[in-house]
């Protein structure tokens, strides 16, 4: 089964697409942004200025701030999710229907959850501000139209389509531990907060681990549902890299520089992925 | 005093549900309202009646036409991408040739790559071949960009497969495809129905390369479709909540029929970064 033609009829189309449709795009990208280039006429090699600019350009480092700060919140939302998932793992009765529950945002488009968002925002007809006028607050911030408190407001929708997710991670893991263990726990006395911080979040870890990858790389490549709730406004405050990057190239007609931006992107991804690896990496890994 | 702790839990995790459902369920209700209900009443009464017409007239002034471009290039694309997949991982599991290692690292690569940055050259590569604004372009994109994942999801149950079966075949004298397609991909087709429906999900939500590489309203499927629509509904609220739900139910059917599935597939595509 091992002659050459047979294994490149089996391997080779596949192989030819990733390559032809992933990876020399990306090594494109970066050639691309060496060029000054308006997407239709003749490319002009122009070397780093593309990069360079990118590193002077307050737009750019302004985009990437926000993309930085929702992979924060993100990150720290792990903790809430964390915790449902510690309390729906422990004999809770129908904690397999409601984890279902909780996925379903997760199935939808991020056109449609945007969409229904700016529904929910809406200052007037918007159940968000209906249901706080119904507890008594006066004057709510016009939410997806305030500088100050758009990023806080796109971030609820982004908790809203994700916790289903991460909730469903955890609860696996959770599930994964052998009941003997925490058994012998509670026969030793232990609270159920002991158990749940000494014992089922130490064994757990591993999973916590590539969560929080999944988090932050996810949240710099946040694009689909800023892109329908806002475009990146009010005046730039919910751009985020992606964005921004989608916007030169294909609004302002920038294709050079908005590669050297994709690119650029691209390396960022995977310097943090490394940096988060490194960082949560630990010397030994707890077993069962 | 341990009893009021566990209601207290229940309440919680009630909460939480509530919140994931009830945006849909309202953005049903007000699908089957018109903009007088919409904008006199209270956001949470029920519609006094239902105005199925909504659906209706959103389908026939365009949806309709977005939804079925969504079927045919979400399923085509599936095709390609689960057979293309399972031929990848017979050969990684199966055939023994040099560069296996290092082409199964490169789809592994494949799955951490953020899209964003490979889709101008992408973009002006299907100019370059007069593929703009074509369908199959779209179709090409989600295949190659699936492969990764649905590879990695396959490879795990093509481990576990018994050798024994296909060492037994060779003996009587049974070629490579018949081994393939007649006895390993029936064998996996438990692992291809997550596939399926994991691919189904992203094909059917994806939005940026459609509306990067279409223009015309006869190709575009249903994400960048109601992104259009809406534009020109912008005011008529029982409109714009049909045209959701309508986007939304193939997926939410197929949740309701096949939940495991989809739990199974999603938690096997956590991989995916």
């Amino acid at each position: 089964m091992s002659n050459k033609w047979v294994v490149g009829l089996y391997i080779l189309p596949a192989f030819l697409l990733i390559s032809i449709f992933i990876f020399i795009p990306l090594l494109l990208s970066g050639y691309y942004g060496l060029m000054d280039w308006d997407g239709i006429g003749a490319m002009k090699y122009i070397g780093m200025e593309n990069y360079f600019n990118a590193i002077r350009d307050g737009l750019f480092w302004e985009s990437a701030l926000h993309s930085f700060l929702l992979a924060l919140f993100s990150t720290v939302s792990l903790i809430v999710y964390l915790a449902i998932s510690l309390v729906l793992a422990s004999k809770i009765k129908g904690s397999n229907v409601l984890r279902k529950i909780y996925l379903i945002p997760m199935l939808l488009s991020s056109v449609a959850i945007a969409q229904l968002w700016i529904k929910v925002f809406n200052p007037s007809n918007g159940i968000l501000n209906s249901i706080l006028a119904f507890f008594g607050v006066e004057n709510p911030p016009a939410w997806l139209a305030e500088p100050n408190v758009v990023l806080y407001a796109i971030f609820i929708p982004i908790l809203w389509q994700y916790a289903g997710f991460y909730i469903l991670i955890y609860y696996a893991a959770l599930k994964n531990i052998p009941e003997s263990i925490v058994e012998a726990a509670r026969i030793d006395g232990a609270t159920p907060l002991q158990i749940a911080y000494k014992i089922k979040l130490p064994l757990i870890m591993g999973v916590v681990k590539v969560t929080i990858v999944l988090a932050v790389v996810g949240s710099l490549k946040y694009f689909d549902l800023i892109y329908v709730m806002t475009g990146g406004g009010p005046n730039g405050a919910s751009e985020v890299m992606a964005s921004y990057m989608y916007k030169l190239a294909f609004s302002s007609n920038d294709f050079g520089y908005g590669s050297a931006i994709g690119f650029l992107l691209l390396l960022i991804t995977l310097v943090v992925t490394v940096i988060v690896r490194k960082v949560t990496a630990s010397k030994e890994e707890l077993q069962y | 005093m341990k009893r009021v702790g566990y209601i207290l839990l229940y309440v919680c995790l009630a909460v939480v549900a509530v919140f994931q459902v009830f945006p849909i369920l309202w953005l049903f209700l007000f699908s089957l309202k018109n903009n007088q209900e919409i904008f006199s009443k209270s956001p949470f009464s029920l519609p006094t009646e239902f105005r199925w017409e909504n659906y209706m007239k959103v389908w026939d002034s365009g949806i309709g036409g977005y939804f079925w471009n969504s079927v045919w290039i979400t399923g085509v694309a599936i095709v390609f991408t689960v057979l293309l997949a399972s031929m990848a991982a017979f050969a990684i599991t199966r055939m023994k040739w040099k560069l296996s290692k290092a082409v199964l690292g490169l789809f592994m690569v494949g799955l951490m790559i953020p899209i964003h940055s490979s889709i101008i050259p992408l973009f002006n590569m299907f100019l370059k071949v007069d593929m703009i604004d074509n369908p199959w372009s779209i179709v090409i994109t989600y295949t190659a960009y699936n492969l990764p994942i649905t590879l990695m999801i396959l490879l795990g149950f093509y481990y576990t497969l018994p050798r024994e079966i296909e060492e037994a075949a060779i003996m009587d004298g049974c070629s490579v495809h018949r081994i393939f397609f007649r006895i390993i991909l029936p064998m996996t087709v438990p692992v291809l129905s997550t596939t399926v429906i994991i691919n189904m999900i992203y094909n059917w939500n994806e939005f940026v390369f459609v509306n990067t590489f279409i223009s015309s309203d006869e190709y575009k499927t249903l994400t960048v479709g109601i992104q259009n629509f809406i534009g020109q509904y912008m005011t008529d609220w029982g409109a714009i909540g049909a045209t959701l739900i309508i986007s939304m139910l193939p997926i939410l059917l197929a949740f309701l029929f096949f939940s495991n599935k989809v739990v199974e597939g999603i938690s096997s595509s956590a991989v995916k970064g």
